[in-house]
């Protein structure tokens, strides 16, 4: 396996759904190959950061704009 | 702007909203509009789009107060709310041409290595996650992605949507909605990389 299929397989391989044949060779390769080894972890790390981005902007997010809240309310006690 | 004011106490609220009471609406809107306006702006793309989602979301979660379950958080039915809302828009929408995200994908020599050596990060992602502005950095990034992919990214990372629900809601193949996943997230490191290298962003 080059590092050109692997990367194609990432997908699959941290989703647990690479089949076993592929995953043995993918397991081979990226044991061997830093690049390869750092490309995935960076590839988990952008997966999980962007969960926690989203996740935590409850507090961080700028207050919905005053015309779309007069807006909202207006339509509440419309028939 | 100012922010979010926050809510001390929600079971009061629901109570407040229950009664019919206006302040409660009133302060419903302005405690959690501006996250779920972010969260369809995310979904949806544009301002003007997101804005419809959340009116309609308020309008509906308005008027089914009584299938809100005192055991759920008003923030996560809410959030739900407006989800579906914006998925709904997306159904309707007529599906614009792909754009490309081939710029920000890995690139290849002929032999089959990475052109790039990949340079760690030196720190775990819950460390890097710790600072605020790394978070709003990566809700920016997310963001600037191509439409098509940011959509599925949002939908499937972070909505946690399946991918058949995901392809469902886009029209599109679950294999091509595998595919742009995968991409959207490669796109997303390469213009993650850059600030995470050195550990600040």
């Amino acid at each position: 396996m080059k590092c050109r299929e692997l990367a194609e397989f990432l997908n699959d391989y941290v989703s647990g759904e690479l089949p076993e044949e592929n995953r043995v060779h993918f397991e081979y390769h990226i044991s061997k190959c830093k690049n390869c080894h750092e490309y995935m972890v960076q590839y988990e790390v952008v997966i999980k950061a962007g969960r926690i981005a989203c996740d935590e902007m409850s507090d961080e997010m700028p207050a919905m704009p005053e015309e779309l809240i007069k807006a909202v309310l207006a339509s509440r006690t419309k028939p | 702007m100012a922010s979010a004011t926050p809510v001390d106490d929600e079971a009061l609220l629901v109570a407040q909203l229950r009664a019919g009471e206006e302040s409660a609406f009133e302060q419903v809107v302005r405690s959690y509009g501006g996250r779920l306006l972010a969260v369809a702006r995310r979904i949806v793309g544009s301002e003007e789009d997101a804005r419809d989602v959340v009116q309609d979301a308020f309008m509906n979660a308005f008027r089914s107060l009584d299938r809100f379950e005192g055991n759920a958080k008003l923030s996560t039915w809410l959030h739900r709310i407006v989800v579906n809302a914006a998925l709904m828009k997306l159904r309707t929408r007529k599906r614009k041409p792909e754009q490309s995200i081939e710029t920000l994908l890995p690139s290849f020599l002929d032999d089959g290595h990475h052109e790039e050596r990949f340079k760690s990060w030196e720190e775990p992602v819950d460390k890097i996650m710790e600072r605020a502005e790394n978070r709003e950095l990566v809700r920016k990034q997310i963001d600037a992605l191509p439409e098509g992919y940011r959509t599925v990214l949002v939908l499937r990372d972070i909505e946690g949507l399946d991918t058949e629900e995901t392809a469902n809601v886009l029209g599109l193949s679950v294999n091509a909605t595998k595919i742009r996943l995968h991409r959207a997230r490669q796109a997303l490191r390469t213009l993650l990389a850059p600030h995470f290298r050195s550990g600040v962003a």
